[in-house]
């Protein structure tokens, strides 16, 4: 019985730690996708290389910011895995 | 009339038997494998000799035809490997990079035959130095047999091949076009016939009569493949045709489409896909039939999901018609009737394994046929071969030639053809629907584990961003060509190009004041000009305007493929086997769901051919659908206990009637609309709907029963 509620309680906090992993990266995701278009304006005054900072955000900024979350994730969650002894280190 | 009824008719038939013939040859040629046949001894563990190549692939395609048991890892033999492996990968970026140092030495042809040497040398090299080495290592080892790693790691030297093929080939037919002049419609039909028949091929390959693979390719698929199949089921004709030309007419609004389409991956790898992985049924209603128990939750869902996907397969049927009839010069309807005889190959034969292995292939062809033409248009403008890096000058001159031209509605600025709201709007629905999209969220069925699927989602992002982040690129260069070269000239001496589109009807040019100068307000273009005219633009051979052909070909027939397979799977699976008929066979299961593509596939041609508005809308519209049906109950159904059928139902029902409230409305009416809304962002006002229906209905009735919440609890942990 102990044991079981050894596992629950692990379980738990797994989850919690996964919720808390989500939230800091959906504001992320928030943050880049939906606040530089609300700053276009000034952004666009900023030119690197020819492309209009507030342009360049929203046509290859927020989507290499969207590749690392995703891999960042991926790859976090994989070793929560292992760090819950959710799954095997091989796997 | 009746010649066109006819002539239909006629094509289908003449279509079937061509299939009957070539599936009995090809059953023939190469026989299947049974189950438990394969000899452990002689499991592909080395690739050379090549032959019987046949069945030997297929038995990598099928992990579970290898010997799983005897599966030893050996580190020492991977490091070897990679090692390998990356030598010859530093090589060949080398030849890459080289001709650019070595250019005034040598002329182009010598160049790219040179390199192509020097692939063959080096697959040929690798080839060998793996045999020897799994030799040694077997002699070390006397098990040895092939692992995971190992099965993922010959499936991409086998996929790297194919890439090299296929470039070599395109190399090839522009190397005869140079010297022999071959016609612009023989090169065409090559490209087309050679990929189609290479897709049919692979579909041959990974046929399949056992229902797991039928319906989630035996759930073995590696996450790099799953993410290349992700990708390739993604980019749909909109993507590859319509988007960059979207992006020119709307300048800084396009991005919405840009960041949206994306967007939701990272929503998708949070919120859905590695809890559906670890539910692990067939189809989307199956996991909302478990968490919502009930049938009623079940039909409703699949019903939804037939719906939003027939929507956006009828997009892919006209843009494989519009493809089809503009490069090969066939009739609309021939063109979709072939079209549509190469998906139905795949999907009839192997369902979703089959469809897997096509989509990687696609994805491969896609991306090629996208970034050629317009790094090609770069290095001719710029000196640079990465437009990626260098539009930023085309959109200084964009800037510098609208204030010289004094155009107001500039290309960079925000918000001048829509109101804020309507981008956010439309951004939001984008990203919620990628999310909740059917036909990408079963791609996540097929990989053996939660942790595959988060890692195959950033795959998948990978390769649509190399995409998505190129298609601003074409719309700053072709931008730049207008306002440069076409712009301000007399009407008479326009660039070739500009006549050549203008005869073929995309683009329109009105002289309104009579002056024969060409003013911007006077020219009308297609947004799918943009892509299909930059290999005129750049004044590139036939075969790469072939190549642009080959690549929406592979866009569209991908996401036609996984879209007609959830069609299937929710007819003979969700409607048939799990409601109708419970105890169904699994033969007439399969036999439901290939009758049900065929339909499906018949009736998305007839709608096509009535052409209903341009592909971006129909696809926008099925987003808005999908973002505020499934996405609202799929993330509450993770993350919320207490959510329940009724809630569910409900809430499904209620975020479509808002959303097809608003769409109907709007379109009727443009001028009623809230905050400039338009109707392609409607479901910014059903998901809202859909979430607040499904909480305030769940709360009000009872709770899940504890079977229930025990299997959310289940899915929480990988």
């Amino acid at each position: 019985m102990g044991d079981q509620k050894g596992s629950g309680n692990r379980l738990e906090a797994y989850w919690k730690a996964n919720l808390r992993l989500i939230w800091i990266l959906l504001a992320i995701w928030f943050a880049v996708a939906y606040v530089p278009p609300l700053f276009v304006n000034q952004l666009n005054a900023i030119v690197i290389a020819g492309f209009p900072l507030g342009y360049y955000m929203g046509s290859q900024g927020s989507l290499i910011v969207f590749v690392v979350l995703i891999f960042y994730y991926a790859w976090r969650m994989n070793k929560m895995d292992q760090e819950y002894g959710l799954r095997d280190k091989d796997k | 009339m009746n010649n066109f009824w006819f002539g239909f008719f006629g094509l289908i038939g003449l279509w079937l038997l061509a299939v009957f013939v070539s599936v009995r040859l090809l059953s023939w040629l190469f026989p299947r494998i049974q189950r438990g046949e394969a000899d452990p001894a002689s499991a592909p563990s080395d690739l050379l000799p090549w032959y019987p190549i046949a069945p030997r692939v297929r038995q990598l395609l099928d992990a579970r035809e290898l010997p799983r048991a005897l599966a030893v890892f050996d580190p020492a033999y991977w490091r070897a490997n990679v090692r390998v492996i990356l030598v010859l990968l530093a090589i060949w970026i080398g030849i890459v990079i080289a001709p650019a140092a070595l250019s005034p030495f040598l002329n182009q042809f010598h160049i790219l035959t040179g390199a192509i040497v020097v692939f063959l040398v080096l697959i040929a090299g690798y080839a060998w130095f793996a045999a020897r080495l799994d030799q040694k290592h077997r002699a070390e080892n006397a098990e040895q047999a092939p692992t995971d790693a190992r099965r993922t790691a010959l499936l991409g030297l086998i996929f790297l091949g194919f890439t090299l093929g296929f470039v070599m080939f395109v190399v090839t037919i522009s190397t005869f076009e140079k010297q022999m002049g071959l016609t612009s419609s023989s090169i065409g039909w090559a490209l087309l016939i050679v990929t189609i028949a290479l897709y049919a091929v692979i579909g041959i390959f990974t046929r399949t009569h056992s229902l797991d693979e039928y319906f989630v390719a035996g759930r073995n698929i590696p996450a790099f493949f799953n993410g290349m199949a992700v990708a390739g089921d993604w980019m749909s004709a909109a993507s590859f045709i319509s988007m960059a030309g979207t992006l020119w007419l709307l300048g800084y609004e396009g991005l919405a489409y840009i960041v949206g389409w994306t967007g939701g991956y990272v929503v998708l790898v949070m919120l859905l896909a590695p809890y559906l992985r670890k539910f692990g049924q067939f189809t989307i209603p199956d996991f909302i039939a478990a968490r919502y128990d009930g049938t009623v939750a079940r039909i409703v869902s699949a019903f939804i999901g037939v719906i939003i996907s027939f929507t956006y397969v009828t997009a892919q049927v006209t843009g494989i018609g519009i493809i089809m009839s503009r490069f090969l010069g066939v009739n609309y309807l021939v063109g979709i009737v072939v079209g549509l005889g190469a998906v139905l190959f795949c999907s009839f034969l192997g369902g979703m394994r089959a469809i897997t292995w096509t989509q990687v292939a696609q994805c491969i062809v896609l991306v090629i046929a996208y970034l050629v033409p317009v790094s090609l248009l770069s290095l001719r403008a710029t000196g640079n071969f990465f437009p990626q890096l260098m539009y930023g000058q085309a959109l200084e001159q964009i800037v510098r030639l609208e204030e010289l031209q004094g155009i107001a509605n500039s290309y960079v600025a925000p918000f001048n053809d829509w109101t804020p709201w309507n981008f956010f709007a439309l951004m939001f629905c984008l990203m919620c629907g990628t999310a909740g999209m059917p036909h990408i969220l079963v791609r996540f069925y097929t990989v053996p584990d939660a942790g595959a699927a988060r890692r195959s989602v950033g795959w998948a992002m990978l390769f649509i961003a190399l995409l998505y982040i190129t298609a601003p690129a074409y719309a700053a260069f072709s931008r730049w060509e207008i306002l440069q070269n076409v712009i301000g000239r007399s009407i008479g001496s326009l660039p070739e190009w500009t006549v050549n589109w203008a005869n073929a009807g995309l683009i329109t040019i009105n002289d309104l004041n009579a002056d024969g100068i060409l003013q911007f307000s006077e020219l009308r273009i297609d947004p799918d000009v943009v892509v299909l005219a930059t290999p005129e633009i750049a004044g590139l051979s036939q075969t790469i305007a072939a190549l642009v052909a080959a690549g929406g070909l592979a866009a569209a027939l991908s996401t036609a493929d996984g879209l007609l397979m959830v069609i299937a799977s929710a007819m003979a699976h969700d409607f048939y086997a799990r409601t109708l008929n419970p105890g169904a066979s699994p033969r007439m299961r399969l036999l439901i769901s290939r009758i049900a593509i065929f339909l499906a596939a018949l009736a998305a041609a007839f709608v096509a051919i009535r052409r209903l508005g341009i592909i971006v809308q129909l696809v926008a519209w099925a987003f808005s659908f999908a973002a505020a049906t499934f996405f609202p109950i799929l993330v509450l159904g993770i993350f919320w206990k207490r959510a329940n059928g009724k809630g569910a139902v409900a809430g499904m029902i209620a975020g479509l009637v808002a959303t097809l409230a608003y769409m109907l409305i709007n379109v009727v009416d443009p001028e009623w609309n809230v905050l400039g809304i338009t109707n392609v962002a409607a479901g910014i006002f059903g998901i809202p709907v859909n979430f607040l229906v499904t909480i305030l209905v769940s709360k009000f009735t009872a709770p899940p029963s504890p079977e229930t919440q025990a299997l959310v609890e289940s899915l929480r942990q990988p």
